[in-house]
């Protein structure tokens, strides 16, 4: 174990990302430079590239770069993860960024930031390898291993995508662990207990349901459902459409053609959101451009009659999850809660209603912290893969697949080969022949989802098997075995019975990167090796203190500054000039550590700061350039959502 | 995505090089991980073909052997050991899938003994002739013409209640013919799993025709339903 490192568990989220990892019996969330637990899933590039090479931000420093820069921010790329085109194409509309002018259909997507362009697994690896240098920060020592969690309904070139970026980071991915799976294990250590678990999931972005039985350690799930368009995303929409329609009709502007300001109302409408979880009123209050004050009540109730359509659609999911596993709602003996969605009460009480808890005297389960509690999991499936603990050994995640699988038959049909809900890995054998006399090719469409007809279904791969020896149709007889592996992801291997070859499969995968092209892609070239790595740890904290000073500098020109207490400044300025004195010195951690104080000593500034830049959004000041990029309707899902709250 | 997986099965065991019957999962001289064993999913849980299962018993040798198999355990192995423990593991998931569900363990008994049973597939011989029970077949012609009706008066707006009864009283017909082909199936079970080779022989005819009335009826329900639903 010592030589190989750590496996950590990765939350690699919508909204946030997290690492995780197991001290001792329990799994602990591993803060980034900042002390926050939670790496917003936004990334920046800087102004200039230095040397051709870019770049990068990640984080709680990437997204406060959102209001001023916003073409050069990136934010819920999870979203378009896996996804051809088309997909990227209408998912965009919600988005401020854009697609790149030279991508070709078939190609997977790239997204334009600044002046480079990214493909959205990329993208995903700047955030895995953020996380990564964060797990390495807080052990000194390499972690090149690691388990990141899915959404249990992705599809198998969403899971591939996320893979991919998991090696573009520098990753080893042990395995893919379905989230609500992930949230069970993190609830199921601390109790040896039996039976039924629904684990409801409501995220940023995706739902997701599944029903485990739980029995000597063994984890089984019995059924998964979801939607991978449905989440707090969707209320915030509601409650922005409504503040841009009444704006428009009371004040007379359209705030639409203006995104800094859609941006800057986003944020209103998700402090609303959060402030409607525990208060019974919201106030939007906002200053317009033309002056006017947009001043508005959200009661408690008027806002759960707005949301309800949104929440009744977990609804379906629910029922068809319970049905596929073949047991009623009062059979379920516990309910666990994740993603931060599930803090509005109303979304509480719809689970209470479904699966029927009050009326026998149950309560669903919310102990752990429902932003943390997937990577929590995820570093208990890490503590399992790695071996040799205690803790876990008599653990074993046994998961499904969300989804079936079929071959595209004669007229469009699909023959189903894998059914949804079979226990990975699952294996099916098929058996082809040719239709003409001497044929040496037969062409072979694999889908993936429950409609009838292939065209309506998700097209995983197209194959041909090549090197059939000729014969009279209908006398080769080819075996391909299909294979779903523990991460839900698909193998095809195929043979010619009657001449016994292995017939030659060349695949073309729908949606996704080449092995050579995802090897380009890798982030870093520097290698592990434990001397590197102490220095790379040394340069990297004077980088990091670097930056934060050069910015403090900059901060001092600002109007904010001004806005500071004397005691603030004295602060500021004392744990500046510790920083500089430290930073000469050859130990990490001491630069590490004044970095950090010097950080803390300047939040407010920082809250100060956005601030004012939100404030001149709405104003129209920084508006003009970025306006005339952006002239799709703003509703997207907005990273300015706060990191962390109660 | 995609990737062949090289499927060769060595003689002996690949570890300990002692030569080991072909159907075992784990070396029985070494325990060491064996790539997937040749024989019928029965062999996977070390039974003999039979019919009557004790399920509770199945379920616990299932999760014994998961606890051993599954790539899990692997995760920092050999690669071939890694290959291995997916292949026996899928092996083992599709063996418990179809053991466990008392139909598809039939079909699969069947299937193995060389007898020829219509697939589940929907649509895939739902309107073959050969396989309609003939006995159901006037009424069968008469309740899709009551379903027919249904589809059209729901159409127009307005279903007649009468209809609606008659479908409700037919789906409850057909769902206790269902539950009498379901106890008539179970009883030719223990036919099978007690007799010689010549009672085993008939009792597999009798109940290929079982599956196929079973299939057809499961067919009238699911039209009823969806059309009573719509």
């Amino acid at each position: 174990m010592a030589s190989e490192g750590r496996v950590v568990g990765i939350d690699l989220g919508t909204t946030n990302s997290l690492v995780a990892y197991m001290e001792g019996d329990k799994p602990v969330v591993i803060p980034g430079v900042d002390g926050s637990n939670l790496v917003p899933s936004v990334v920046a590039l800087d102004p200039m590239p230095e040397d051709g090479r870019p770049t990068v931000t990640v984080g709680n420093s990437a997204r406060r770069t959102l209001v001023e820069t916003p073409e050069r921010v990136i934010y819920s790329v999870k979203r378009l993860m896996g996804r051809g085109l088309e997909e990227v194409q209408s998912e965009l509309k919600f988005f401020p960024f854009r697609l790149a002018d030279d991508v070709e259909a078939g190609e997977v997507p790239r997204i334009q930031l600044g002046e480079m362009r990214f493909t959205p697994p990329e993208i995903s690896a700047y955030i895995l390898r953020q996380l990564k240098r964060n797990a390495e920060r807080f052990f000194g020592s390499p972690v090149t291993q690691a388990v990141i969690t899915v959404p249990a309904y992705f599809n198998d070139a969403q899971r591939q995508a996320t893979k991919d970026a998991g090696r573009m980071a520098g990753l080893e991915v042990l395995r893919l662990v379905n989230e609500p799976t992930a949230a069970a294990l993190a609830y199921g250590l601390d109790r040896k207990k039996e039976g039924l678990i629904a684990v409801y999931d409501l995220g940023g972005g995706t739902f997701d349901i599944s029903i485990l039985k739980l029995r000597d350690g063994i984890f089984e799930v019995q059924s998964t459902n979801g939607d991978t368009h449905l989440g707090g995303d969707d209320i915030d929409n509601l409650l922005l459409s409504i503040a841009l329609d009444e704006i428009h009709s009371e004040h007379g502007i359209d705030l639409r053609r203006h995104p800094g300001a859609v941006q800057a109302l986003r944020k209103s409408a998700i402090d609303a959101k959060i402030q409607l979880s525990s208060e019974q009123v919201a106030r939007f209050d906002l200053e317009l451009p033309n002056g006017d004050r947009y001043q508005r009540e959200i009661p408690r109730e008027v806002y759960e009659q707005l949301i309800e359509p949104v929440l009744n659609r977990t609804a379906g999911p629910c029922k068809q999850a319970l049905a596929d596993a073949g047991v009623t709602a009062e059979q379920i003996d516990e309910v666990v809660l994740v993603g931060g969605s599930t803090r509005i009460p109303a979304v509480r009480k719809l689970v209470e209603d479904l699966f029927q808890l009050t009326a026998r005297g149950k309560k669903p389960h919310i102990e752990l912290n429902p932003d943390e509690v997937v990577a929590l999991g995820a570093a208990v499936q890490a503590d399992i893969l790695a071996g040799a603990s205690a803790t876990t050994e008599e653990m074993l995640l046994l998961d499904v697949t969300p989804l079936s699988l079929g071959i595209e038959a004669l007229g469009g049909t699909v023959a189903k080969i894998i059914q949804r809900n079979s226990t990975i890995p699952a294996s099916a054998t098929e058996h082809f022949t040719t239709g003409v006399d001497g044929q040496t090719n037969v062409a072979i469409h694999v889908v993936q989802g429950e409609r009838e007809l292939a065209a309506d279904c998700r097209s995983l791969a197209r194959f041909d098997l090549k090197g059939i020896p000729p014969m009279s149709a209908g006398l080769p007889r080819i075996e391909v075995k299909f294979l779903i592996d523990a991460d839900g992801i698909l193998q095809v291997s195929a043979r010619e019975q009657r001449s016994g070859q292995q017939a030659q499969i060349e695949v073309k995968p729908t949606y996704g990167l080449t092995d050579e092209q995802v090897e380009s892609m890798i982030l870093d070239s520097f290698d592990n090796a434990e001397a590197d790595f102490a220095k790379r740890l040394l340069i990297e904290a004077r980088h990091e203190a670097d930056t934060i000073l050069a910015k403090v500098d900059q901060a001092k020109t600002n109007s904010a500054w001004g806005q500071l207490r004397g005691e603030e400044i004295s602060t500021i300025d004392a744990a500046r000039n510790h920083l500089t004195a430290v930073k000469s010195g050859d130990d990490f951690s001491a630069i590490r550590e004044a970095t950090l104080a010097l950080d803390k000593s300047t939040h407010r500034l920082a809250e100060l700061m956005m601030d004012a830049a939100v404030t001149s959004a709405i104003r129209g000041k920084t508006m003009g350039e970025a306006g005339e990029q952006l002239n799709e309707e703003l509703t997207a899902p907005h990273p300015m959502a706060p990191a962390e709250f109660k | 995505m995609l990737k062949v997986i090289d499927s060769a099965v060595p003689v002996e065991c690949w570890s300990c090089t002692v030569a080991h019957n072909e159907s075992t999962l784990f070396c029985p001289h070494c325990s060491k991980i064996q790539p997937p064993p040749g024989g019928d999913y029965f062999s996977v849980f070390s039974l003999v073909p039979k019919l009557d299962l004790d399920l509770g018993m199945l379920e616990h040798q299932f999760h014994k052997l998961s606890r051993k198999l599954h790539p899990d355990r692997f995760a920092r192995a050999s690669a071939n050991e890694k290959d291995w423990s997916l292949a026996d593991t899928a092996l083992l998931n599709d063996a418990y899938r179809t053991l466990r569900d008392p139909i598809r363990r039939t079909e699969y008994l069947l299937k193995l003994r060389g007898a020829e049973i219509g697939e589940e597939h929907a649509g895939k011989d739902r309107k073959d002739p050969s396989r309609v029970p003939a006995d159901l077949l006037e009424e069968a012609f008469d309740l899709n013409m009551q379903l027919e009706e249904m589809r059209m008066s729901k159409k127009m707006g307005d279903a007649d209640p009468e209809l609606q009864t008659g479908l409700e009283q037919a789906r409850k017909k057909y769902n206790d013919m269902l539950d009498g082909v379901d106890s008539d199936l179970r009883a030719q079970w223990q036919v099978w799993d007690n007799g010689d080779d010549p009672a085993r022989k008939e009792s597999e005819k009798k109940m290929v025709s079982l599956l196929d009335r079973r299939r057809y009826v499961n067919n009238l329900v699911r039209d009823v339903t969806e059309t009573l639903a719509t």
